[in-house]
């Protein structure tokens, strides 16, 4: 099996591309950076540089010293750069707020999104911050990398940008912290010629879609989340880069209920991979866990002893719906009433696995807090395959997007949108019916919109006949 | 080719358009695959936790592949990729790959090699003492915080992200490298309430905070905004239209109303809410993502309020601990911090995490109701016997 881009992707030799030669990379010793100090004093920061964790301080400061020992010229952003984000770091920390300026219109030619302004509010302190704009850069699905593509992103980076880096940002793009409005061109062009890579999304438009590991590492995955994922973002690359939604929406992918990329949270179309037939079992694995042979739950536990592994007591007694339980020495699974929630396949991956007619399940709505409270994903569509070229996942996905961008105000996300004219109505425009899946519990109180078709005889009725069997 | 120099490269500003390249989209991910994960793609059996930090995932066609996880700062230079990439170089092909929560992760095929990888990884260390490259992150532990921009790069946070997530791990270190806790604890940090993070599901979320509402800067509000915009933002409707006593458009804002929730700044610069005193970060905890065996579920506000106590901040770090140490001590096994709290029923849960609780635990906002308890099925603990002291009966 092999996935196949939908261009031919071009091969990055370091050596070919590089700016920076060896002697440039490695301008500095040990020593020096251990006596070494940056412009600004920052003993807060620096008491950060302490501890086992790895330190963004200690970081930072060596990329502050690397950037001075360049020769000039060497990088289009001021060397010390870093030293002023450092600067202005320890001022925020000493006054207990940000010296961000609000936003700041700025981007590539062509795009809405992108590029996030950022200027200083101190710059005469801090000239060389006094822009420091932002670049989201599209992911790799799963966020596997070659290092030769790394190594000259750095390089780019470096030259035209401060040389710090967000791996990654919560959406999931690649951040490029700190550059000025001059070089944002320069650096679309290397970044589209050289390195055969896109901006990300922000703004009002569509986020680069996200996924977990899935199938490349995972025996979890029902589904293909890397191709699902890399087809919706090439699909729609017109909506990631140009503005025309309400507000931003994010498409994320799950190959399993387990949930690694947090969809159903974080996500306002979320496809978690599912299955519908039964769990895969082996008997001999199932006896080897019983008889401690295998390690449960593939060993997350054995930093503390549980004793021994009980599998009625962690599995079967554990399974939100009672489904399973042992017959003559066999662990047996009622799969019609297993609503997939993976935990016994977690206890015990050698002996279960998911099914094999696989799928997504749909989930709507999810986002943070801002404006109407935070939401959870709302199950829309219990089960669709998802083959390629996901025609129907786009199709739904498209039915969704006009139907918020014509009723959705400004700054609305789907999920408000949703909860705003009723989920009954969102299954309307995705032409669903309704189902008990959709819901917790049914409504508990009475007040049905009944519409006038509804109703036999409509709503138009005379008093007067109304009349004539009661009197007033 | 190469990558371009000189100040605008091969960008020419009067012809903007020449030559562009737009819509390409990310690189495809298969050629970034290491040809072991290639060739076991959809082929994987099942997977170990060799140690803390340590996988094996074993393939049908009887292949195998050992990763090693590493915690990672989100904030990194190109000097530390660069390191990375002299590992991934070494050991791995030149493959690397990171995870959703600010892992790396390097993958060998050979176990030969995980201990020198290992080796090499925990013997690079910064000139100050701290990993570079601290293994762990698996199974029942702790693993990396994911979190958001803070002081760094935003212009609404009410504290910082980068130092909270060090000062806190700093302390859990092992919990990163062990597997000790009944379940996996997903930590996370938004440094406003826009929780560009999503931190709203997770074990335990730290949230930055406002207190004060906004200040108007009447002298420019009517020509950096658009005033009607930042009247629609508010989702309690705390503002209204205003004139100055020079008869210049502004607003005003019912202070009683306010939820602190910036939404207002988002849209208008002129209604800054950040103050050293009054911005802070509040503790929830109890969310979980994952549908194993309970539902995917909202993080509960446990702490209303903890000082902006920079760099370390003494005071969440304690309240962390405190959640953690009960937890790991009360729960039972794969049961996460939001079912053991269920089950034992939020008041146990202040009673064993020794945190006090207040009125500003309550929910007063909209669907609040829903909150209140309507049974009587409730178990004792101190507070409820400050209420019966209050309401009187008892002594
Ligand atoms: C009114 C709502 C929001 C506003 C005004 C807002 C504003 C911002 C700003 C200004 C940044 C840039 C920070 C920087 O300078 O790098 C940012 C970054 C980001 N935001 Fe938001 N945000 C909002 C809501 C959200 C929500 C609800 C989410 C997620 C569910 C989100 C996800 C992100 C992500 C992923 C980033 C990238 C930076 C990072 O990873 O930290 N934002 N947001
Ligand atoms: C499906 C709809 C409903 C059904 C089947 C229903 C049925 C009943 C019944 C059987 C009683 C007891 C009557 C009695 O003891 O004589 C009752 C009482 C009552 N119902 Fe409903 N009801 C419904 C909806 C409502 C609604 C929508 C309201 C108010 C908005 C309401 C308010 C009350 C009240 C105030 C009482 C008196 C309760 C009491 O005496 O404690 N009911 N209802
Ligand atoms: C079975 C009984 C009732 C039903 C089904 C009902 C239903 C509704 C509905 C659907 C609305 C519109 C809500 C909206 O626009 O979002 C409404 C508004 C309202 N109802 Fe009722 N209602 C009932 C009983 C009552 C009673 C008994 C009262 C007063 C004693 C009342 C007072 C009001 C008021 C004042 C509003 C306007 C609220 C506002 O605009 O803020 N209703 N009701
Ligand atoms: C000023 C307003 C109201 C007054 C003065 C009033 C008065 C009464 C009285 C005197 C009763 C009989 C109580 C009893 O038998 O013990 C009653 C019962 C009831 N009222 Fe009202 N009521 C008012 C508003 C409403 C409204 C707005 C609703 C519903 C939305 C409502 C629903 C009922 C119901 C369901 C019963 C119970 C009937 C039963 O169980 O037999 N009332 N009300
Ligand atoms: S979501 Fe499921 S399939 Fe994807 S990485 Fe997590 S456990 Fe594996
Ligand atoms: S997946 Fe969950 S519901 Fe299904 S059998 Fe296993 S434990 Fe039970
Ligand atoms: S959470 Fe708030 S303060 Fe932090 S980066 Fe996002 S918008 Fe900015
Ligand atoms: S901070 Fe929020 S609640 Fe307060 S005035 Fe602004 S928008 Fe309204």
């Amino acid at each position: 099996m092999a996935f196949a881009p939908k261009r031919p992707q071009k091969e990055i030799n370091y050596e070919e591309v590089r700016i920076y030669t060896e002697e440039e990379l490695h301008n500095y010793t040990e020593e020096e950076l251990k006596n070494f100090k940056i412009k600004h004093d920052i003993p807060a920061l620096e008491d950060l540089e302490k501890g086992p964790w790895p330190s963004f301080v200690a970081d930072a400061k060596r990329e502050a010293l690397h950037r001075k020992k360049l020769a000039e010229g060497r990088t289009m952003v001021d060397k010390d750069v870093v030293d002023d984000l450092l600067g202005q770091l320890e001022l925020s920390f000493n006054d207990g707020e940000t010296h961000w300026k609000h936003g700041g219109i700025v981007g590539v030619f062509g795009y809405g999104g992108g590029v996030i302004g950022r200027y200083s509010d101190v710059p005469e302190k801090f000239p060389s911050v006094a822009h420091f704009h932002t670049l989201r850069v599209n992911q790799p699905a799963s966020k596997f990398y070659k290092t030769g593509f790394l190594r000259a992103l750095c390089d780019l980076w470096e030259y035209r940008g401060s040389g710090v880096f967000n791996m990654h940002g919560s959406t999931g793009d690649i951040i490029l912290l700190g550059t000025t409005t001059e070089q944002l061109e320069p650096i679309f062009y290397d970044l589209t010629h050289e390195l055969d890579q896109d901006l990300g999304g922000s703004g009002s438009n569509l986020r680069t879609p996200s996924c977990c590991i899935g199938k490349a590492r995972c025996e979890f995955a029902c589904i293909d989340t890397q191709d699902l994922c890399y087809e919706l973002t090439m699909h729609y690359q017109d909506e990631l880069h140009r503005p025309a939604f309400p507000y931003k929406f994010k498409i994320k992918v799950d190959g399993c209920p387990n949930g690694c990329v947090a969809s159903i949270a974080r996500s306002d179309f979320s496809l978690i991979g599912t299955w519908r037939d039964n769990i895969r079992i082996d008997q001999e694995a199932v006896k080897a866990y019983i008889a401690g042979e295998i390690k449960p739950n593939a060993g997350a536990h054995s930093g503390r002893d549980w004793g021994k592994f009980d599998i009625q007591k962690e599995v079967i007694d554990l399974c939100p719906t009672g489904c399973m339980a042992m017959e003559d020495g066999e662990l047996k699974i009622n799969n019609a009433e297993c609503n997939r929630c993976m935990h016994c396949i977690n206890v015990m991956p050698r002996a279960l696995r998911p099914g094999t007619d696989t799928g997504v399940s749909i989930l709507v709505g999810a986002k943070a807090p801002i404006l109407e409270g935070a939401q959870l994903a709302t199950l829309a569509v219990p089960f669709m395959k998802a083959e390629p070229p996901y025609d129907n996942i786009k199709e739904l996905l498209e039915k969704i997007w006009e139907w918020w961008m014509e009723e959705g105000k400004n700054r609305e996300r789907l999920g408000e949108l949703i909860q705003r004219k009723g989920l009954p109505r969102f299954l309307e425009v995705i032409g669903v019916p309704a189902a008990p899946q959709m819901v917790k519990m049914p409504r508990t109180n009475p007040y049905i919109f009944w519409k006038e078709e509804d109703v036999p005889g409509g709503w138009k009725r005379d008093i007067k006949d109304y009349r004539m069997r009661h009197k007033r | 080719m190469a990558l371009s120099q000189e100040r605008l490269g091969k960008y020419n500003p009067e012809k903007p358009t020449e030559n562009r390249i737009t819509d390409i989209g990310p690189r495809h991910f298969w050629d970034f695959f290491p040809p072991v994960i290639q060739k076991n793609y959809g082929k994987w059996l099942y997977h170990d936790i060799l140690e803390p930090g340590v996988l094996v995932h074993v393939s049908e066609t009887g292949d195998k592949v050992y990763t090693v996880r590493c915690g990672g700062p989100r904030f990194m230079t190109a000097e530390y990729i660069r390191e990375i990439c002299d590992i991934a170089d070494k050991y791995c092909d030149g493959y690397v790959r990171f995870t959703t929560r600010n892992n790396i992760e390097f993958m060998v095929t050979d176990y030969e090699k995980v201990e020198a990888l290992k080796k090499d990884l925990l013997s690079r260390k910064y000139v100050s003492g701290s990993y570079k490259f601290p293994i762990g992150g698996t199974g029942a532990g702790v693993t990396n915080i994911v979190h958001t921009q803070g002081y760094i790069h935003c212009h609404t946070p009410a504290t910082d992200a980068s130092s909270m997530v060090k000062a806190i791990m700093d302390e859990l270190m092992d919990h990163f490298t062990g597997m000790t806790l009944p379940a996996h604890v997903r930590i996370s940090i938004a440094c406003c309430l826009n929780m560009c993070g999503a931190v709203h599901c997770s074990d335990i979320a730290l949230l930055g905070i406002h207190r004060k509402p906004p200040i108007i800067d009447h002298e420019v509000i009517d020509s950096v905004c658009e005033i009607p915009l930042a009247i629609a933002a508010c989702p309690v409707g705390a503002i209204s239209p205003d004139k100055t006593p020079e008869g210049k458009k502004t607003v005003k804002i019912k202070e009683d109303r306010c939820m602190f929730c910036g939404n207002c700044y988002t849209m208008c610069p002129a209604l800054p809410l950040s103050d050293k005193l009054g911005d802070g970060v509040a503790v929830l905890a109890g969310g979980k993502i994952s549908n194993r065996i309970s539902e995917p579920k909202f993080s509960k506000v446990v702490v209303p309020w903890l000082p902006n106590n920079f760099p370390r901040f003494p005071e969440v770090v304690e309240v962390v601990k405190k959640i953690l140490n009960a937890y790991a001590s009360d729960a039972r096994k794969y049961e996460r911090i939001g079912d053991w709290a269920e089950r034992i029923g939020w008041e146990k849960f202040f009673e064993k995490c020794d945190l006090p609780f207040t009125e500003h635990l309550i929910d007063d906002y909209r669907l609040a109701y829903d909150t209140y308890r309507t049974s009587t099925q409730f178990k004792f603990t101190e507070a409820a016997w400050e209420v019966s002291r209050a309401a009187g009966g008892i002594k």
